[in-house]
């Protein structure tokens, strides 16, 4: 087998391919202008540096942040152990509170940062979500206490695809004086972000997830009033001292050139994306009745769908259907057997949670393909439950 | 044609490196999924961690991919606790990962001072850093003698091998270091990857947590398109050797030629074993800045120092570590060659040189030949 695979691709929460249009505003960056980006004296470099400036606005434009906010990274992981650690470890080091609270379902990065800072001296309150997956933001208010530094609270769940009530926790955050970090990895160029309105002080971006390449990623950091980090990567003192490291800059030029055709596409795609997911729900829903749905019916992104069957190995299901990509849990611990964590924290037992599956549509993603996964799928289903997957029937 | 001469800072990306990278920019798919698309770009990490392996002489299994070089050195330096020695010419990232680290001085021709270095090695030291070789000369640093005095005191070695990678022959086993960083983009390789190769047995505290990638060893999606990048880049770099070793021509000839221009010229680290590409040379009254910007004038690229403190007009920490004054290390610049440098670039870079020093009434009997 060689070359790409001609397989329906629904797994778009894992990774999503990058946008041609993306691809042709990088690629001369990589052989016809290729000065590093702090070699500023000459024209190379400066050619170079006027790039990042220029996709460090776009990115901003996106969360309605200012250019000087923006602090590129290697992608939203590190964006995410920056922001946590970063904030935690100032604030320890200076006396000013050790307590984080975070909530159950969030990525897996947000969680081990948390779990590094507490055999650092740091203590974790998580916060339990819903059966809808949403957090319980009354609990997440009793979590907060007067040594807490930091709230951390993911903008859209990865498997699931809720969006959280980020305003709602922005203003909590605000009003009892402690920052609020939301991994928005998920959520930037599918939902609209704010971080004025929202009041959000640290916001994680990740390029692979909205049609920029793997390797970049950004960390909103709000100037005023002032979210204060301790680096993690130190050095040249590039971005503003918070993350040292040349800047790749192909790579930041496709994440500022995602974040502008995001910036512009994302009410019309997210409308035909409601569209095929529903039409995806309903054939589902018509062929297997028993069919059940993760997470809140409405308040998840458009491109997102959970979904069980009763009685059901997703893993075979998944081995029984290889011309249709989809997942069991994030791409990031799908190596792993246990079932999903978040699918537990919504109150799923291991049955239900073991026979769920993530499908993830995107940009590309059509009517025919929808059709097409959707008979596949069920397929898949109904030869599983005739007894014998359907490669053995083969 | 403009003339590129700062190859340290930044190299073109090898064709090769950029076809691996389109292709694998072609190709969506998460090498953690385990559907088909999936699997595809894992196979494309593995080769890449084939390819970089055997660039350097390790197990593939020794090589954790990061960001670049910078994180690779944070990483390496911030994941033992217990006292650190590093060089005082090492470059910025590994000083600004343990700013607590004890300096190992270096003789004038900016190599590590063996005898120093084993009076420093105490009980409590764990790690030593010690770079391959420097960024702004070019000096290779005796790592496989320093390997042996940092084992013998029971201590770990890394080295820092990003500018060296590719610019000559190097094997992890026989220079001994428990760590070594590379980074892509200093080879032909795209920005924005790198790796830390570990010697087998060794498991260092991760830096990025999350997702169990690398082995648990680094978190985050892998950045499959760089790293097919550095994986093509390495192994080019690796046929391409014999080459980069026949650069120490062109670096001669300009060193011979602004010599001859201008006596007064000073080669930093010219006695010592130097990579084949870089020339360190100093001007007297001209800091490095305007050197720079002057021959930039000139269509000609250059540097002062690296390329991540300039901005800053700090002198180079590197000619202090080596003996030089202020001034001396003020007004130096920092010439690299690379696999796209050619005579003509040679050529055009002593002539502004030329243009440049005499200009400001200096070496006023070689005017007539510049002019």
């Amino acid at each position: 087998m060689t070359g790409a695979p001609t397989a329906i691709y629904l797994d778009h929460q894992a990774t999503t391919p990058v946008d041609p249009r993306v691809l042709d505003a990088m690629l001369p960056w990589f052989s016809e202008t290729f000065g590093n980006a702090h070699s500023t004296q000459h024209a190379w470099g400066q050619q170079a540096a006027d790039a990042t400036e220029a996709a460090r606005e776009r990115v901003a434009a996106l969360i309605g942040a200012q250019a000087r906010e923006i602090v590129f990274t290697s992608g939203a992981t590190e964006s995410n152990n920056l922001a946590i650690k970063g904030a935690v470890r100032f604030a320890l080091r200076y006396g000013r509170g050790r307590h984080i609270v975070t909530v159950a379902t969030e990525h897996k990065c947000v969680l081990e940062a948390c779990a590094a800072l507490a055999e650092e001296g740091a203590r974790v309150s998580v916060v339990g979500v819903g059966p809808d997956g949403l957090v319980d933001v009354p609990a997440l208010a009793d979590a907060i206490d007067d040594d807490t530094v930091l709230v951390s609270v993911m903008a859209v769940n990865n498997e699931i695809g809720v969006v959280q009530p980020l305003a709602e926790i922005g203003a909590l955050c605000r009003a009892r004086g402690v920052l609020f970090h939301t991994d928005a990895a998920q959520a930037a160029g599918k939902i609209a972000l704010d971080v004025e309105a929202m009041q959000v002080d640290l916001l994680s971006i990740s390029g692979h997830k909205l049609y920029a390449p793997k390797g970049v990623g950004a960390l909103y950091v709000r100037r005023r009033p002032r979210a204060r980090l301790l680096a993690e990567i130190s050095g040249g003192g590039q971005e503003r001292g918070l993350r040292s490291g040349t800047l790749a800059v192909p790579l930041v030029v496709a994440l500022g050139e995602a974040c502008a055709i995001a910036h512009a596409e994302t009410d019309r795609e997210g409308a035909r994306l409601l569209v095929l997911r529903t039409d995806l729900l309903e054939r589902l829903r018509a062929a297997q009745p028993d069919l059940f749905l993760n997470g809140h019916g409405e308040l998840r992104v458009p491109g997102n769908l959970n979904v069980g069957f009763p009685g059901i190995d997703a893993e075979a299901l998944m081995a029984d259907m290889p011309e249709v990509a989809v997942s069991t849990g994030s791409a990031c611990t799908s190596a792993l057997v246990e079932p999903s964590y978040v699918l537990r924290a919504l109150g799923l037992d291991d049955e239900r949670a073991g026979a769920s599956i993530r499908i993830g549509l995107g940009r590309f993603t059509t009517r025919e393909e929808i059709a097409t996964a959707a008979e596949m799928i069920s397929a898949a289903v109904n030869a599983q439950r005739a007894g014998g997957s359907a490669r053995a029937a083969e | 044609m403009d003339t590129y001469l700062d190859h340290n800072a930044t190299t073109p990306v090898r064709p090769e490196a950029a076809v691996a990278v389109a292709d694998a920019l072609a190709r969506a798919g998460n090498p953690s999924s385990t559907h088909r698309f999936g699997r595809l770009t894992r196979r494309a990490v593995d080769d890449a961690r084939e390819t970089v392996a055997d660039l350097v002489g390790a197990v593939p299994a020794g090589v954790v991919f990061t960001s670049g070089g910078t994180e690779a050195n944070n990483w390496a330096l911030r994941a033992f606790p217990g006292h650190v020695l590093v060089s005082a010419v090492e470059h910025d990232s590994v000083r600004g990962a343990r700013t607590d680290a004890g300096r190992i001085p270096v003789d004038a021709e900016g190599v590590v001072v063996l005898d120093a270095l084993a009076d420093m090695l105490s009980e409590d030291v764990r790690l030593v850093s010690v770079m391959l070789a420097n960024n702004e000369t070019g000096v290779i640093q005796p790592i496989a003698d320093i390997a042996s005095i940092v084992h013998e005191h029971g201590a770990l070695l890394h080295c820092d091998a990003v500018q060296a990678a590719g610019k000559i022959p190097l094997s992890m086993p026989e220079l001994g270091a428990d760590m070594l960083t590379l980074s892509a983009h200093k080879l032909g390789g795209p920005l924005g990857v790198g790796a830390l190769v570990l010697r087998p047995g060794l498991d260092p505290e991760p830096l990025l947590r999350g997702g169990g990638q690398e082995r648990r060893r680094r978190a985050g999606t892998e950045n499959v398109p760089g790293i097919a990048g550095f994986g093509a880049a390495a192994r080019i770099a690796a046929e391409h050797l014999p080459e980069a070793a026949q650069w120490a021509h062109l670096r001669d000839a300009i060193e011979t030629q602004v010599r001859a221009l201008c006596p007064d010229v000073r080669v930093h680290g010219a006695d010592a074993a130097r990579l084949p590409n870089t020339s360190c040379i100093g001007l007297p009254d001209l800091t490095g800045e305007f050197q720079v910007m002057s021959l930039d004038l000139a269509g000609v690229a250059v540097s002062a120092g690296s390329a991540c403190s300039s901005g800053k007009i700090a002198p180079s920490h590197v000619l202090a570590a080596m003996g030089c004054d202020e001034d001396t290390a003020r007004n130096a610049i920092r010439v690299s060659l690379g696999w796209t440098t050619t005579r003509d670039d040679v050529a055009r870079f002593v002539e502004a040189w030329g243009r440049m020093a005499s200009g400001q009434g200096r070496a006023q009997g070689e005017r007539r030949s510049v002019a």
